[in-house]
C-alpha cells in the first residue's frame, strides 16, 4: 500500500477550478518530485494533502494517508495529523518563523502539541532535531531568535519543526527557490539525507527541473491543475510522452545562440571602485563600523560586448548596480560611461544617463499601475534634448512594442492587463526606445516562468543582432548568464574573483569559490527526445 | 537594550524640552502682554504694573523660561493668581480625580474591547464579525460628552442608581470613589472602547495573513491555538500603540467629562483657569497634561522592546 | 462593501445636502423665537421640535451643519495642503536631516492632547469658528504628514521609481508624477475619516463655548444648552446628537467603503 495517494481530486476555491481529477501516489521512502510552471496547481495539490486550503474551497475526490481518507477527518483529528504524520516546509523562510518567540520555542512546540512530555525533555529533542539539520547547540542555540539566522539557516529550523515527531511524509514546497545556489544544494541534501534515514516519502514540489532531474525517484508533471505526465525519473527523461513535458523540459534548457560581434572602444569603466556603507554603533559610544559592500572592483565593457555578473545574495551584486547606474556614490575609484562619471551628485548628467538604461527583475514592480503603456515606455525620453513628439513619438512607440513583439495597439492599454512575461518585454522596450549604448539587464528572467525565460531569451538574441546591443546581465541563475553572455564575472563578499570568456569559466573555473558556486548548481542533463 | 532604552530616554528629554517651549511660546509671548491679558481692557495702569512686577515679567523672555522650567523642575509650579495657593498643590488635589478616572476608564476599555476585537477577527466575514463591526462603527461616531447626557438621563435621573454629577471623595472608601466615577469613566470609556476593538482586530487580521500563522497550523495547533500563541503576541505590537494614544484621549476627554459631571479633576481646573485668565494656572497645569502623554508614550516604547526582539536588536 | 459605499454615501449626501439647503431655505427661520410654543416635541410642523426659545430644531440643525462642516472640511483642508507635501518631502529626502525633523515634529505634536491644546489655543486667541478651524487643522497636519511619508516611503523601494531615477528625473519630480497618483486613494480615506474626526472635534470645542459663538447656531452650542433642561426635554439633547452620529457615521462608512472599493487588489478582479 502506498503511503500517500490521491485519487481523483478535484479543488476548487469560490467556483474557480484550481485542480481536475488529480492521481498521483508516493511510497514510504520515495522522492516524488511535482513540478511544473505557476498556476499549474502544485502548491495546491500540497495543501490540499495538508488540507490547510484557503476559505471558500471545495473538494471531491481521496487523499489516502495509507489507509485514512484524509477529506473525511474533522479537524480535531487532522490536528493531530500535521507535525506528526505529515509535516509540511514552505517556500520563504525568511517569514515562515515567527518573529517574538525563540526557534527553540518553536521547534520544541511540534514536540508538545502532540506528546505528553515535560518542556524540557521537549527542548532537549529539539535540540537533537536543530543538530540534525546541521544546526550545532554550540553556534544556535535554542535561545537564538529567527531574525539572526540567515535564510539557509531559518530553512534548516522550519526542517527541524516539520521532522521533529520523524513523520511519515514530508512535503517541500519550493523549498530552495529564495534561498542561493550553494545553500539550495546543501538544503536539497538535507532533505535528501533525512528522507532516507528515517524512510519518509518526501513530496518535493519545485519548478526546478535540474533539481528535479537531481533529486526525485519519480516525476509528476502538472499544467493548468492537472496531471499531465509521470514516471520513474530516468525513464521519463529518456522517453517523454507528452509535448508539454517535452516543451517545459527543452526550455529549462533553453540555449541562444548569440550573433557575432566585434569588441570596439571600451564603453563602461569601472576602475578600483569601493562602496562603504555605515553599520549602526555597536556600543553607546563607539564609533559606527564601516562596511565594505564592493571592494576594488575593476572591469571593462567594451561597446558590442555582452557582459555577464554572477553571485549570490549578499555580494554586492545590488550595491555595484546601483553604484553603475549613478544612483550612488562609491568611496574609491571611478565608474565612466563614454568617457563620463556616472555620478554627478543632485543633478544628474543627462547626457551620461541617456545613453544607459535597465531591466529590472520584477515584472510586476517595475511599473507604476496608474499610468498607460506608452506613458511607460516613454519615460526615457525625458533624457533627451529634443523629444520627439507627434507622429514622431508615436512611430518610436510604435517600433519599440513591435520589436519586442507586441503590437502598436497595446500602448493604450494599463500594465495590469498584461502578464509577466509580457511585461518584461515592455520593460525591455522602454530600455530600447531611445537606443543607449549600454542597457543593464538586473535579474531580469529571474521572475519569470521558464517557457516565457526561454522566450525572453530568445527575444535578446534577436535584438542582439537587429540592434548590436551592448549589456550587462546580473543574475543568480549560472545557466541563463552561460548562454547570454559572452564574457562573465563572477563576485563574491564584494570582490570580483574570477573573469573571463563565458564558456572558459564554465567549463574550466580557476577561483575555487567559482568551482563551487558551478559544482552547487544542479544540472539538467543531456535530454534525448526532447524539443529544442 | 541599553542603547535603545537610551535613546528613548534621549527622546523623552528633547520632547519634553520642545514642548515646554512651545506652551511657552503660546502662553507668556502670544497674548502679548499676559497681564493685560489676565487683568482686562480697563485694569488700572498701577494695578498692571504691580502684576508685571509679581509675575516677573519684566525680566527678559529667556529668563521667564529659565525660572519657569527650573521651577517644574524641583517641584515649584508657581502660585496661582486667582486661588492664591501653590499651584502644585491644587494640582495633587485634583489627580486624584483625572488620574483614576483616566485608568478607570482605560480599564474598561481595555476589558470591553480585547474580547470584542478577537472575537471579531477570529470570525471574520461571519455574523458575529459583522456585528461587532457594526457596533464599533456606531461607537466611533457617538460624542463623548453627548453620551455622557444620555447616560446621566438614564442612569441618573430616571433610575436614580448613580448621583448626576459630582464627586464624593475618596475618603469615603474606595467603592464610594468609584461609583461616582463609573458615569464618566463609561462615558469615556465606550467610544474608545469601539476604536480599539478595531485595531485589535485589524491588527489580528494582519498577524493571521502572515506565513509564521501557516507554520504554526502546519505543526499542528488548531487554528485558536495559533491565534493565542503565535497571533495575539506579535498583534500586540500596533495595539500597545494605540493604547498609548487612547491614553492621551482619556486625558483630553476627560476635560470635557469633568465639565459635564461637574468633577474636581485637572481638567475642570483648566477651565476655570482659563475663564478666569489665570495663566500661571494653565502653563503649568498643560506642561504637566503634555509632560503625562510623552511619559506614557516613552513607556510604550519601552514595551514594544519586551514584545519585540527585532528592536532589542537592532538599536 | 458597496452596502458601506451606499449608506454612508445617503448619509452624507443628506447632510451636505442640508447644509446647503439651508443658504436658501429653511423650514422656518431659524433665528426666530416663539416663546409662547417652546420645548414642543416632534409633531407635524416642527418636525423635530422646538427649543427652550421656541426656535424650531431642524431649521437650527440645517444651519448648524453649515458650522460643523465647514469648519471640519477647512481644517482637513489645511492639513492636507501642509501635511501631504511634507510627508512626500520627508519620504523623497528619507533618512536625512529634514526627515529627521519632519518625523520628530510630527511626534511632538502627536504627544500633544489634542483638545486641551485647541482649548488653549482658542481660549488665547479668542473663541470662533476661525480659531476653532486653526486649532484643529493643526492637529490633522502630522495625520496626515505620516500617512503620506509612511506610503511614499514603501512606493520609493519599487522599481519603478528606480527606473525614473536611472531616468534622470529629481525627486521632487518623481513625488509629484509617480508617488502622490499612487498613495491618493489612501488619503482620500484619511480625508474622510479626519472630516469625520473634525466634526466631532468641533462639536466639543462648541459645546464648551469655544467653537463658533451666537448666533450662529453650532450642534455642539445647542448640546451645551440643552443640558440643563435635559430631563425637562430630552429631544433637545437628543436631536443634535443624532445629528453628529448619522453624519460622522455616513463619512466613516464612506471611508470604509471608498477603502475597500479603491484597493488595487480588487481592482484587477473588477477590469
Amino acid at each position: 500500500m502506498s503511503l500517500l495517494s490521491i485519487q481523483n481530486l478535484n479543488l476548487s476555491i469560490h467556483s474557480f477550478d484550481i485542480l481536475r481529477d488529480v492521481t498521483l501516489a508516493i511510497d514510504a521512502g520515495e522522492i516524488v518530485a511535482i513540478t511544473g510552471e505557476s498556476g499549474s496547481g502544485k502548491s495546491m495539490t500540497a495543501l490540499a494533502t495538508m488540507q490547510l486550503l484557503p476559505q471558500g474551497a471545495h473538494t471531491s475526490g481521496h487523499i489516502m494517508l495509507e489507509d485514512i481518507d484524509l477529506t473525511t477527518l474533522d479537524e480535531a483529528a487532522l490536528c493531530d495529523m500535521r507535525g506528526n504524520d505529515i509535516g509540511m516546509v514552505f517556500q520563504e523562510p525568511m517569514t515562515a518563523l515567527n518573529p517574538v518567540k525563540t526557534i527553540g520555542d518553536q521547534v520544541s512546540e511540534t514536540i508538545l502539541i502532540h506528546e505528553q512530555t515535560s518542556r524540557s525533555e521537549a527542548m532537549e529533542r529539539a535540540a537533537k532535531t536543530l543538530e540534525r539539520v546541521g544546526l550545532p547547540q554550540d553556534r544556535f542555540p535554542l535561545s537564538r531568535f529567527p531574525h539572526e539566522l540567515s535564510g539557509g539557516q531559518r530553512q534548516r529550523v522550519v526542517i527541524a519543526m516539520a521532522i521533529a515527531l520523524r513523520p511519515r511524509l514530508l512535503i517541500a514546497d519550493e523549498p530552495t527557490t529564495a534561498l542561493d545556489v550553494t545553500t539550495q544544494a546543501q538544503i536539497l541534501t538535507l532533505l535528501g539525507k533525512l528522507a532516507r534515514e528515517d524512510g519518509m516519502g518526501l513530496m518535493m514540489i519545485t519548478h526546478d527541473l535540474a533539481v528535479v532531474a537531481d533529486m526525485a525517484d519519480r516525476i509528476i508533471v502538472m499544467r493548468n491543475g492537472q496531471v499531465v505526465e509521470q514516471g520513474q525519473t530516468n525513464a521519463l527523461l529518456q522517453n517523454m510522452q507528452h509535448p508539454y513535458t517535452r516543451m517545459l523540459f527543452s526550455a529549462s534548457s533553453h540555449k541562444v545562440t548569440l550573433p557575432d560581434t566585434v569588441t570596439s572602444a571600451p564603453l563602461l569603466e569601472v576602475k578600483s571602485v569601493s562602496r562603504d556603507y555605515r553599520t549602526p554603533r555597536k556600543t553607546l559610544l563607539g564609533k559606527p563600523g564601516l562596511f565594505r559592500a564592493v571592494n576594488n572592483v575593476s572591469f571593462t565593457l567594451g561597446r558590442g560586448e555582452r557582459l555577464g555578473l554572477v553571485g549570490e545574495s549578499g555580494c554586492g551584486k545590488s550595491t555595484l548596480t546601483r553604484a553603475l547606474l549613478g544612483l550612488e556614490q562609491v568611496q574609491e575609484g571611478t565608474i565612466t560611461l563614454n568617457g563620463e562619471p556616472v555620478f554627478t551628485g543632485n543633478k544628474p548628467n543627462l547626457a551620461v544617463r541617456r545613453c544607459m538604461q535597465v531591466v529590472f527583475q520584477d515584472p510586476y514592480g517595475s511599473f507604476n499601475p496608474r499610468h498607460r503603456v506608452a506613458r511607460q515606455i516613454t519615460e526615457p525620453f525625458h533624457l533627451l534634448e529634443t523629444p520627439p513628439t507627434g507622429a514622431a513619438r508615436q512611430k518610436a512607440i510604435d517600433e519599440a512594442l513591435t520589436a519586442v513583439g507586441l503590437t502598436p495597439a497595446d500602448a493604450h492599454k494599463y500594465i495590469h492587463e498584461f502578464s509577466g512575461g509580457q511585461r518584461q518585454r515592455i520593460a525591455i522596450a522602454r530600455a530600447l526606445i531611445i537606443r543607449p549604448d549600454l542597457i543593464v539587464f538586473d535579474e531580469a528572467v529571474s521572475a519569470l516562468d521558464v517557457s516565457v525565460r526561454a522566450q525572453i531569451l530568445d527575444l535578446l538574441a534577436e535584438l542582439c543582432a537587429t540592434y548590436n546591443l551592448s549589456y550587462l546581465f546580473i543574475s543568480h541563475d549560472l545557466s541563463v548568464v552561460r548562454t547570454i553572455t559572452d564574457r562573465v564575472l563572477v563576485m563574491k563578499s564584494g570582490e570580483i574573483v574570477e573573469k573571463g570568456a563565458t564558456e572558459a569559466v564554465f567549463t574550466a573555473p580557476q577561483h575555487p569559490y567559482t568551482k563551487s558556486l558551478i559544482a552547487a548548481a544542479p544540472v539538467l542533463p543531456e535530454l534525448k527526445g526532447t524539443i529544442s | 537594550m541599553l542603547r535603545y532604552t537610551f535613546k528613548r530616554i534621549l527622546s523623552l528629554v528633547i520632547s519634553l524640552a520642545v514642548a515646554s517651549l512651545v506652551i511657552f511660546t503660546v502662553i507668556e509671548i502670544a497674548p502679548g502682554d499676559p497681564a493685560s491679558f489676565m487683568l482686562g481692557i480697563n485694569a488700572q495702569p498701577e494695578t498692571l504694573a504691580a502684576l508685571r512686577t509679581e509675575l516677573g515679567l519684566d525680566a527678559s523672555k529667556v529668563e521667564r523660561y529659565v525660572t519657569w522650567v527650573t521651577g517644574m523642575l524641583t517641584g515649584d509650579f508657581g502660585t496661582s493668581y486667582t486661588y492664591r495657593t501653590p499651584v502644585a498643590d491644587m494640582v495633587a488635589q485634583r489627580i486624584w480625580v483625572s488620574l483614576p478616572l483616566a485608568l478607570y476608564a482605560l480599564t474598561l476599555s481595555t476589558v470591553i474591547a480585547f474580547p470584542a476585537g478577537i472575537f471579531a477577527a477570529a470570525r471574520r466575514g461571519r455574523a458575529g464579525d459583522i456585528g461587532v463591526m457594526g457596533a464599533t462603527q456606531l461607537g466611533v461616531a457617538i460624542p463623548n460628552f453627548w453620551f455622557a447626557m444620555m447616560l446621566v438621563l438614564l442612569f441618573a435621573i430616571k433610575l436614580r442608581w448613580f448621583a448626576a454629577g459630582g464627586f464624593v471623595g475618596w475618603d469615603k472608601g474606595v467603592w464610594a470613589g468609584l461609583h461616582s466615577l463609573t458615569l464618566p469613566a463609561i462615558a469615556l470609556a465606550l467610544p474608545q472602547a469601539a476604536i480599539l476593538a478595531r485595531v485589535m482586530r485589524s491588527a489580528l487580521l494582519d498577524v493571521l495573513g502572515e506565513d509564521f500563522m501557516r507554520t504554526a497550523r502546519a505543526k499542528g495547533l488548531t487554528a485558536r491555538q495559533a491565534l493565542w500563541r503565535h497571533g495575539l503576541r506579535n498583534a500586540m505590537i500596533p495595539v500597545l500603540t494605540i493604547i498609548g494614544l487612547q491614553f492621551s484621549f482619556l486625558l483630553a476627554g476627560g476635560i470635557i467629562i469633568e465639565q459635564v459631571f461637574y468633577l474636581p479633576g485637572l481638567g475642570r481646573l483648566i477651565f476655570q483657569s482659563i475663564s478666569a485668565r489665570d495663566l500661571i494656572v494653565v502653563e503649568s497645569v498643560t506642561m504637566l497634561l503634555v509632560f503625562a502623554v510623552i511619559f506614557v508614550n516613552f513607556c510604550v516604547d519601552l514595551a514594544y522592546a519586551a514584545v519585540d526582539p527585532r528592536l532589542r536588536a537592532r538599536a | 462593501m458597496i452596502r458601506n459605499l451606499l449608506l454612508g454615501g445617503i448619509l452624507c449626501a443628506i447632510f451636505i445636502g442640508a447644509a446647503l439647503l439651508s443658504f436658501v431655505w429653511t423650514p422656518f427661520d431659524h433665528a426666530a423665537l416663539d416663546i409662547p410654543g417652546r420645548f414642543q416635541t416632534p409633531d407635524a410642523e416642527h418636525l423635530l421640535g422646538t427649543d427652550h426659545f421656541g426656535r424650531d430644531i431642524l431649521s437650527l440643525l440645517m444651519v448648524g451643519a453649515r458650522t460643523s462642516l465647514a469648519v471640519a472640511l477647512v481644517a482637513v483642508g489645511i492639513g492636507m495642503c501642509i501635511g501631504i507635501p511634507l510627508g512626500l518631502w520627508a519620504a523623497a529626502r528619507r533618512g536625512s536631516l529634514v526627515d529627521e525633523i519632519i518625523m520628530r515634529g510630527n511626534d511632538l505634536v502627536f504627544a500633544f492632547p489634542s483638545l486641551v491644546i485647541a482649548i488653549l489655543i482658542t481660549a488665547v486667541f479668542g473663541a470662533g469658528a476661525i480659531n476653532a478651524i486653526i486649532a484643529i487643522g493643526i492637529f490633522n497636519i502630522p495625520v496626515f504628514a505620516r500617512i503620506t511619508r509612511g506610503a511614499a516611503l514603501s512606493l520609493w523601494e519599487r522599481e519603478f521609481i528606480l527606473a525614473a531615477r536611472v531616468a534622470g528625473k529629481s525627486a521632487a519630480r518623481i513625488s509629484v508624477e509617480h508617488i502622490l497618483p499612487n498613495v491618493t486613494n489612501l488619503l482620500i480615506v484619511q480625508g474622510t475619516i479626519q472630516f469625520s474626526l473634525g466634526i466631532l472635534a468641533e462639536a466639543g470645542l462648541s459645546y464648551v463655548g469655544l467653537g463658533a459663538q451666537p448666533p450662529t447656531p453650532s450642534w455642539g452650542r445647542m448640546l451645551a444648552d440643552a443640558q440643563t433642561m435635559v430631563s425637562i426635554a430630552p429631544h433637545l439633547a437628543l436631536m443634535p446628537g443624532f445629528a453628529i452620529i448619522l453624519t460622522v457615521l455616513g463619512l466613516n462608512l464612506m471611508g470604509d467603503g471608498l477603502r475597500d472599493y479603491l484597493d488595487p487588489r480588487l481592482r484587477v478582479a473588477r477590469t
